[in-house]
């Protein structure tokens, strides 16, 4: 059954297309992996689905309730979650703070928010760092925060924006594993990945974008034989 | 024991012992001040830092929690006079129920304003307000209703009335009376600060689209703060006008008190609940004793003192005062 589907989305900034026609549904407890070169409007398609960014056209159904134009923190409160590519840390306020912001988009009780948020970040593996500020934390520990920050709001749709992105390479191998885990929580995943290994692997379907439009859609083994797919994006990476 | 249920035994709050005991013998202090009989200037000069930690604490609320700069909050001090006052002088209402309907009313305009208002981000915020403060002034200045620019004649009672709230013979009750709001609003900031409220208002002032992402509504967060602010305001210019029982446009919709509201709360610490009150204890004497000292020939030395105080901190100490405490004091949670 699909928890999200996104139907002939459109969004234009001036007269480029960042988004055009684009149109795939998410099944619920999947993992959806985004790839696409850098300007293939997969940073827009989250802004559009979370509400950051108002669509022109199109309709986005989560869970049966059209969320097209909705209020980011309506969107949010309906269930889905997301981070951010330029990450947005609350940066005087320790990871436990930043947390505890997110589990009160549930919880009123001081109490309840906090055990909500120390569960959390022992899920990702930071609680020993509960009252570091979170400008004291490595990139990597902040996108742990972000995750955490958004897991505290109990999302059921969570849209992660480029997991490992600025991350060395000793950390990635953990936050993939974390990503992976998001299912047993009974998360369902859109995430946009540059590491074609990463995304094959974690990856139950895969959306390829390029110039704001859809070029394939389908089961990882089958994108990566994807001819469109190959000379947008894969080849040149080979290449390089 | 795992991390995570040590983690969870750790205290919500850590109430630190010693700070708890140097809060409740400072309360005590001020609450038995006026039995060693101390002079008038004395008691003068304490009410005015109640005053002055409350304003500056109202504006801490819009300013430092929920990081909106307002210029105009001075505003709100006014209508909170006009209000009492006006109550008192045209239906004999005493200014205690007066007091609320200034709460009340400063409510409601801080939420039609800040509808509006608050959608303006920073700077734009910051002249909208100010611009608001000046035309509170320029109304009450013209209005014939409450006396326009000559302002409201409170009749003085002949003698100490309770229900008039005047006191001639002696500033004490005054005293108290300032006391008890300072204490409450105090209180209320306290609870804020680490409620979920709190949480949510940092949230808005460190990153208005994160918090969006965790479902917070910001304008509806601001709009509160707002209010909550302008409702912290109301009842000190309600009590300024007991105290002076002279209410004109020029006085109560001053602009330097928006201006010191803010300068206090930046001397002090900005989003810190005490910031205000050391900013006060170390501003208000200061200004007071400048300008006794100065005395008629130099009537603005209290605001070149506080000009020069405040590039002082800016220069040394950007977050205040209160970044001299030791850090156990100030981040409660940085125990390790």
């Amino acid at each position: 059954m699909s928890i999200l589907k996104v139907k002939n989305l459109s969004k234009s900034f001036g007269g480029i297309h960042a988004n055009q026609d684009i149109t795939f549904d998410v099944e619920r407890g999947e993992i959806l992996g985004v790839i696409g070169p850098n300007g293939a409007g997969k940073s827009t398609l989250f802004d559009l689905i979370t509400g950051f960014t108002k669509p022109d056209t199109g309709s986005v159904i989560f869970e049966d309730k059209n969320i097209f134009g909705l209020r980011p923190d309506k969107i949010s409160n309906l269930g889905v979650g997301r981070t951010f590519q330029k990450l947005k840390p609350f940066a005087d306020q320790t990871l436990l703070e930043n947390v505890m912001i997110g589990a009160f988009a549930k919880e009123i009780d001081q109490k309840k928010a906090r055990d909500k948020a120390l569960e959390i970040i022992e899920f990702v593996q930071l609680i020993e760092k509960r009252h570091h500020y979170a400008k004291e934390l490595s990139t990597g520990q902040r996108k742990r925060l972000e995750l955490a920050r958004a897991l505290a709001t109990d999302p059921k749709l969570l849209l992660m924006d480029e997991v490992t992105g600025g991350v060395d390479q000793k950390t990635i191998p953990g936050l993939v594993d974390l990503v992976k885990k998001l299912r047993s929580r009974g998360v369902t995943v859109i995430t946009i990945e540059h590491n074609i290994n990463i995304i094959m692997d974690i990856s139950d379907h895969i959306l390829a974008l390029d110039q704001g439009k859809k070029i394939a859609f389908g089961l990882p083994k089958d994108i990566q034989k994807n001819q469109k797919v190959v000379d947008a994006y894969l080849g040149t990476v080979d290449a390089a | 024991m795992s991390d995570l249920n040590l983690a969870k035994q750790e205290p919500v709050f850590n109430t630190n012992k010693k700070m708890t005991f140097v809060i409740l013998s400072f309360l005590a202090f001020l609450i038995l001040l006026p039995l060693i009989g101390p002079s008038k200037f004395l008691l003068h000069l304490m009410i005015m830092i109640f005053m002055h930690a409350v304003i500056s604490q109202s504006w801490n609320i819009i300013g430092g929690f929920s990081g909106q700069i307002s210029l105009g909050h001075g505003a709100f001090f006014g209508i909170g006079a006009y209000v009492s006052s006006f109550l008192y002088v045209e239906f004999g209402l005493t200014p205690w129920i007066g007091i609320i309907f200034g709460i009340i009313i400063c409510a409601i305009i801080a939420i039609l304003i800040g509808i509006p208002m608050l959608r303006l981000s920073g700077h734009y915020f910051a002249i909208a307000t100010l611009l608001i403060g000046i035309s509170f002034q320029i109304i009450f200045q013209r209005w014939e209703l409450v006396g326009a620019a000559s302002g409201l004649w409170v009749p003085l009672t002949s003698e100490d009335s309770i229900y008039a709230m005047q006191f001639h013979g002696s500033k004490v009750p005054y005293y108290y009376l300032f006391l008890i709001f300072f204490v409450i609003i105090f209180f209320i900031a306290w609870i804020i600060n680490r409620s979920k409220l709190g949480y949510r208002l940092r949230a808005v002032r460190d990153d208005a689209q994160a918090a969006q992402s965790l479902g917070i509504d910001i304008a509806k967060y601001k709009i509160i703060a707002f209010a909550i602010s302008a409702m912290m305001m109301a009842p000190m210019g309600s009590l300024f006008a007991q105290y002076i029982l002279i209410i004109d446009p020029d006085r109560m919709f001053n602009f330097e008190i928006s201006i010191i509201a803010l300068l206090i709360t930046v001397l002090g610490g900005i989003g810190y609940v005490w910031g205000p009150l050391i900013g006060t204890i170390i501003l208000i004497p200061l200004a007071e004793y400048a300008r006794i000292f100065f005395g008629g020939t130099g009537g603005a030395v209290d605001l070149m003192v506080y000009g020069i105080v405040l590039m002082i901190i800016c220069i040394f100490r950007p977050s205040g005062i209160i970044s001299f405490l030791p850090s156990n004091i100030l981040h409660r949670k940085k125990m390790r």
